[in-house]
């Protein structure tokens, strides 16, 4: 039986902020009309959290949804869930208009923390970092110096950060130089 | 001489000493000095040679402005050439050099020019170096390069590192002089978030050095508390060494933070570029003072009145111990009164103005300094340093009235705001009649997506013009920013002391009616050496614009981009024109603000993270196994596997064979797949593609090709129907991004009451061909689900446990084998990559690249986008036509297929080529026909799109397109190659291997 490898294998560097591989995680698009009711109702059932609002991710016992596009969420769960998770909204949202599918192999998945975590993701991405603009439960599709990536903010200060599987080299590389010693600018505390 | 004075020099820690070197010698400053003070109190007063001439050229300024101390700064790799001395903060260890001499500073080849200057008038390259035309590439190009240019290029290997930061306020403040410290002050205090940067190493301009009171305390006092009240406001950030390099639309603002050029080897970047998101943007860029033009006054030892000041004052330098001041307003003065109070000569002020100055001319005399009124300089004499100036009366054509022996010239022509980045993003400009300077328009600020404006120019960037002005225009500033911000303004202007000052009087040139002799050694731009009568030529010549001008004459073209030059050249300009300076106007203030380093642009982008490289999920087992990597889009995938000493050519044949006699595996990961879902998915891809979709069955797969609306092929690939609403879109490795963007054009812009989704899912799956005989064999060792063909036919999928991974396994070909698709969880790609291999090894599996497959596929006649396609080949020029329907009304770029051009029958189109001796066609080559265009080229009559060697069969196969080429089988084309050879191959069906299909069908 073969194991499922991440494509950083747990990799992991501290320096102004700790960056690591947040290891083997389920990941779900679901593209419907996230104003109805049966949506509300299969995310409910799917994964136990209501549909955020624009920007927003509401977070839940190692579950989380994440608002990505005014039609499409990103259902976080457990790894070994996903099957059962999608199987779950297929059977809710019967004779809707959706797509739900698995995407956790597609992406990297990452925790960038610690004091330097601001400023070391301001250096790459064009969004305001400061502690009084990006709080905790924002969630933010932007860019990563030069690869698309997405991060949200939990409430014990770390950020969540995906972006493509084939870039996982290039984003954990680009995060490492931009939390080297040395590098801090001293804005965000 | 200049020298270091016992005492003084605000900015100076006279206990510790810091060792440099200076085109070798060693010299000693001071923690605090600039590299220019500190050349100037070792007596260092020549620096460099002009551009043109090669004439010996001093330190003019103490700023940004400076033209001509720019030195090749550091050794080896981080050596850069064009640093201002005046701007680069002196560390332990720096070594610099000066540039544009040969052999040596002292002693110069080049500066013979300067006795041609006569031949050697504005525009004379475009005049002289026309003709005879081949003289330019063999003769006169070499020598202006060998001659003109300033520094050497750098080393490659920069060790340093440079970053990004992007940052996002109310109020971004350029400028930490006073100006900027209070309207910094009036925005934060009313709440806005406000940056506030300042290009040098200290707060507060030049301020204290000027002197005054602001709110009853001296200058120096107010600006300590002014700090201390901003560093207490967490809303506020303060950043020193960090320039305001460029305003841009919407309030995006450049700032270029120099962290550690003066500490270099500490682990911090060296240089860090602010992106920045203002809501409004205050310039307090101060002012910049003009030179005057006399003849002579590019000799070293002229300078800027309140550079002499400020070397006095901020570092302790005496830049000579005798100072003629010549002036044309009442700030000059100040430079006369400081160094006198530091035991210094002024053998004369020279105040061009007949009526003379105020309060502070009547200082001056009451000091016992000579004054004299309406007099200005004739000519300064000397040569590698002043000696002496010869005085004339202002108002005359320079006749001699005395001489006066001095080291130094302290000129001061009056005051320019800086107002580049007002100007930067459209900012409009009005002259100011009584202070002779361009200050911004308050009723054309740049504007920004409400139409309003946000740019604010605070100070003397506004035009004030002393300091109790300057603070007040400052607070205005300061609350019409909070105010546009939202903000409530609060707090009232502090009050500063205020002299009365006599008004300054415009002198462009000196004296007012000198003669052709004079106004050829009066300089412009010291740095690309223009002079007075260059400017007038250009007009004479017919030059009006001051844009022509500039370019005719290379005013403000050098690398200070005529900080210094540009208004006294205009003003040439507008007289000599004889229309009013406003109707001339000013040429365009471009960022950045002054050079910014390549490196800091490019930030972290290099090395390993340069770019993005795409990696499959196993491109580590293909690094490991001698994988020769092409990029493809952003991805590397392999051309081929080298074993060994084996030559690529030899590795591809391996692959080939390998997979043509048992199996081969492809790591076909990178190819895109887009799930296409919803009731009107089916309706979706009939339009999409040229063939028909939403009959495909579930559980099978058809090939399809996507044009664009001219009809032109832009992707192709194989759709799989998963179940009744899904269909699965295989794309091209490069198409996969831009087919998922076409998709979604079409359904949110134009179809968007279709009820389908979209998800790119390129990345959740390793993709792996097995290709050849035993493909079946193989995957049946791994597999006891039943993938016999009556299970799963030919262009037919099902899912199936591969090796304990659940695998969805396509029966598609690429190669003309039987072949099987398998896509499983990227997660797992590997594990099924090396499971392929070990249960393989009884067939002797190999992986095969790139190559191995463009050449089986060639071998089979099926063609590649981006070889037979290029954005102007249609389905129907490639013999397509069985994948295009007859039975759809419509698919996007059927209309366009049909226009006249499309249908001609005279196209070039798809054939097979096969070399009559077996070689090789040339990649690109042309078949040749009969006469010549218009041109004088040979015509030509179709082109190879693809070639190989095929060792399958042993010989040369190409694909081309040829003008009515399958009308025409058999034919013999003419090839010619670069080498002046021609190659012979016959039009033949583009199917060269197993044409009935037989192969992957079983």
């Amino acid at each position: 039986m073969s194991e499922a490898v991440t494509p950083l294998n747990g990799a992991r560097f501290e320096g102004l902020a700790t960056i690591e591989d947040a290891g083997l995680t389920g990941m779900i698009t679901l593209r419907g009309n996230l104003a109805s009711k049966e949506m509300k109702a299969a995310v409910k059932k799917a994964v136990g959290l209501g549909v955020p609002a624009q920007r927003q991710v509401l977070s839940g016992q190692g579950s989380a949804v994440l608002w990505m596009s005014p039609d499409e969420l990103l259902l976080i769960c457990a790894r070994d869930g996903v099957a059962e998770t999608i199987a779950t909204l297929e059977e809710a949202l019967k004779g809707q208009h959706f797509l739900a599918h698995d995407v956790s192999d597609a992406r990297t998945y990452l925790h960038v923390s610690g004091a330097g975590a601001r400023e070391a993701l301001a250096k790459l991405c064009p969004v305001d970092l400061s502690p009084q603009a990006f709080t905790p439960g924002m969630v933010r599709r932007t860019r990563m110096a030069q690869v698309p990536a997405a991060f949200w903010l939990d409430d014990r200060g770390v950020f969540h950060l995906i972006c493509f599987r084939s870039v996982a080299d290039y984003a954990f590389g680009v995060l490492r130089d931009a939390a080297l010693p040395g590098g801090e600018v001293g804005v965000y505390g | 001489m200049s020298t270091r004075l016992a005492t003084g020099g605000r900015l100076l820690d006279r206990s510790r000493a810091l060792e440099f070197t200076f085109n070798g010698k060693r010299l000693r400053g001071h923690p605090g000095d600039t590299l220019a003070s500190a050349l100037l109190a070792n007596d260092q007063m020549l620096v460099g040679r002009s551009f043109k001439y090669h004439r010996p050229r001093g330190i003019v300024a103490s700023g940004a402005e400076e033209p001509n101390a720019l030195v090749g700064l550091g050794e080896g790799a981080r050596f850069e050439p064009n640093q201002r001395a005046t701007t680069t903060e002196l560390f332990d260890g720096l070594t610099c050099t000066s540039q544009n001499h040969w052999p040596s500073l002292e002693t110069d080849i080049g500066a013979v020019n300067t006795h041609l200057a006569r031949f050697l008038p504005a525009g004379f390259y475009y005049k002289m170096f026309i003709h005879p035309r081949p003289f330019w590439k063999h003769v006169y190009e070499p020598f202006i390069r060998q001659s003109a240019g300033l520094g050497r290029a750098t080393n490659p290997g920069d060790p340093d590192r440079y970053e990004h930061f992007h940052f996002f306020c109310d109020v971004a403040v350029i400028g930490g002089g006073v100006a900027g410290l209070q309207a910094a002050l009036t925005a934060a205090e009313a709440g806005a978030k406000v940056l506030l940067m300042e290009q040098t190493a200290h707060w507060g301009g030049r301020a204290p050095v000027d002197g005054g009171d602001i709110d009853g305390q001296p200058v120096a006092g107010w600006i300590a508390a002014t700090l201390a009240k901003l560093q207490d406001m967490p809303h506020v950030t303060l950043r020193l060494r960090c320039m305001g390099a460029g305003v841009y639309d919407h309030g995006y603002l450049l700032g270029y933070e120099r962290v550690a050029d003066h500490t270099p080897g500490t682990d911090a970047p060296r240089h860090r570029l602010w992106r920045i998101r203002a809501g409004q943007i205050i310039t307090a860029t101060g002012a910049i003072e003009r030179p005057l033009s006399f003849a002579g006054n590019d000799i070293p030892g002229v300078m800027l009145a309140s550079a002499v000041r400020d070397y006095a004052v901020d570092f302790g330098v005496s830049v000579g111990d005798r100072t003629v001041v010549v002036t044309n307003n009442d700030d000059a003065y100040r430079t006369a009164i400081t160094l006198k109070k530091l035991g210094l000569e002024i053998p004369v002020i020279l105040d061009a103005r007949q009526s003379g100055g105020g309060a502070l001319a009547d200082e001056a005399r009451s000091m016992g300094i000579r004054v004299e009124n309406g007099k200005g300089i004739a000519k300064v004499k000397g040569g590698k340093r002043v000696t002496a100036v010869a005085i004339c009366a202002q108002a005359g054509e320079g006749a001699l009235l005395e001489e006066i022996k001095c080291d130094v010239v302290a000129m001061s022509g009056g005051w320019s705001p800086v107002v580049h980045l007002w100007s930067h993003c459209g900012g409009k400009l009005i002259w100011d009649e009584a202070h002779a300077h361009f200050r911004p328009d308050p009723a054309n600020p740049p504007k920004g997506a409400s139409g309003e404006g946000f740019v604010i120019p605070a100070g003397a960037a506004n035009g004030a013009d002393d300091l109790a002005s300057v603070v007040a225009d400052a607070h205005g500033a300061g609350q019409a920013a909070v105010k546009a911000m939202g903000h409530k303004p609060k707090g009232k202007a502090p009050e500063a002391s205020t002299l009365p000052e006599a008004p300054m009087q415009p002198v462009w040139l000196m004296p007012q009616g000198a003669k052709t002799a004079l106004r050829m050694k009066a300089w412009l731009d010291y740095q690309n050496d223009v002079k007075v009568s260059d400017v007038q030529l250009a007009a004479r010549e017919g030059y009006e614009s001051v844009e022509h001008a500039k370019r005719y004459t290379t005013l403000g073209m050098a690398t200070d981009q005529g900080k210094l030059s540009n208004i006294n050249g205009l003003a040439i300009l507008s007289d000599a024109l004889g229309q009013p300076i406003p109707q001339t106007g000013t040429t365009t203030f471009r960022p950045p603000y002054t050079p910014i380093s390549l490196a800091a642009i490019a930030g972290g982008a290099r090395g390993p993270v340069f770019q993005p490289v795409r990696k499959t999920p196993m491109h580590s087992w293909h690094e490991a196994h001698g994988a020769d990597f092409e990029p493809v889009g952003q991805w590397r995938r392999p051309y081929c596997f080298a074993r060994g000493e084996e030559g690529r050519h030899e590795a591809v044949a391996r692959e080939i064979r390998q997979t043509r006699e048992s199996v081969g595996l492809l790591d076909a990961s990178t190819l895109g797949k887009i799930i296409v879902k919803g009731p009107d998915a089916g309706r979706f891809l009939d339009m999409l593609y040229t063939g028909m979709m939403s009959t495909l069955r579930p559980g099978k797969c058809r090939y399809g090709l996507m044009c664009n609306e001219n009809g032109f092929l832009m992707d192709d690939g194989v759709v799989v129907r998963l179940d009744e609403e899904t269909f699965l879109c295989h794309t091209t490795t490069g198409g996969a991004e831009s087919v998922h963007g076409h998709m979604e054009d079409w359904l949110q812009c134009e179809w968007w009451d279709w009820k389908v989704y979209t998800a790119n899912v390129t990345e959740q799956y390793a993709q792996i061909a097995v290709a050849g005989p035993n493909a079946r064999k193989l995957l049946q060792k791994l597999s006891n689900d039943d993938l016999t063909a009556d299970a799963l036919p030919f262009m037919g999928w099902l899912e199936a446990g591969i090796a304990g991974i659940p695998a969805r396994v396509h029966r598609i070909s690429f190669t003309g084998e039987l072949s099987f698709e398998l896509a499983v969880p990227a997660s797992r790609g590997r594990a099924l990559w090396d499971a392929l291999l070990e249960a393989g090894e009884e067939f002797g599996v190999m992986p095969y690249g790139t190559e191995a497959m463009h050449v089986m596929r060639a071998e089979k006649g099926f063609i590649m986008i981006g070889d037979e396609t290029d954005g102007t080949v249609i389905p129907q020029d490639l013999g397509l036509n069985w994948a295009i329907s007859k039975k759809k009304a419509d698919y996007i770029g059927k209309r366009a297929q049909e226009r006249e051009h499309m249908a001609d029958p005279n196209r070039w189109k798809l054939v097979g080529l096969e070399t009559l001796d077996g070689e090789v066609l040339p990649d690109g080559a042309y078949a040749t026909a009969p006469g010549r265009n218009a041109n004088g080229q040979r015509k030509t009559q179709g082109r190879v799109t693809s070639t190989y060697h095929s060792p399958t069969l042993g010989r040369g196969i190409a694909m081309g397109l040829v003008h009515r080429g399958p009308d025409r089988m058999g034919e013999v084309l003419d090839f010619p190659k670069l080498d002046g050879g021609i190659v012979k191959a016959r039009i033949v069906d583009p199917v060269f291997y197993d044409k009935d299909g037989e192969k992957q069908n079983v």
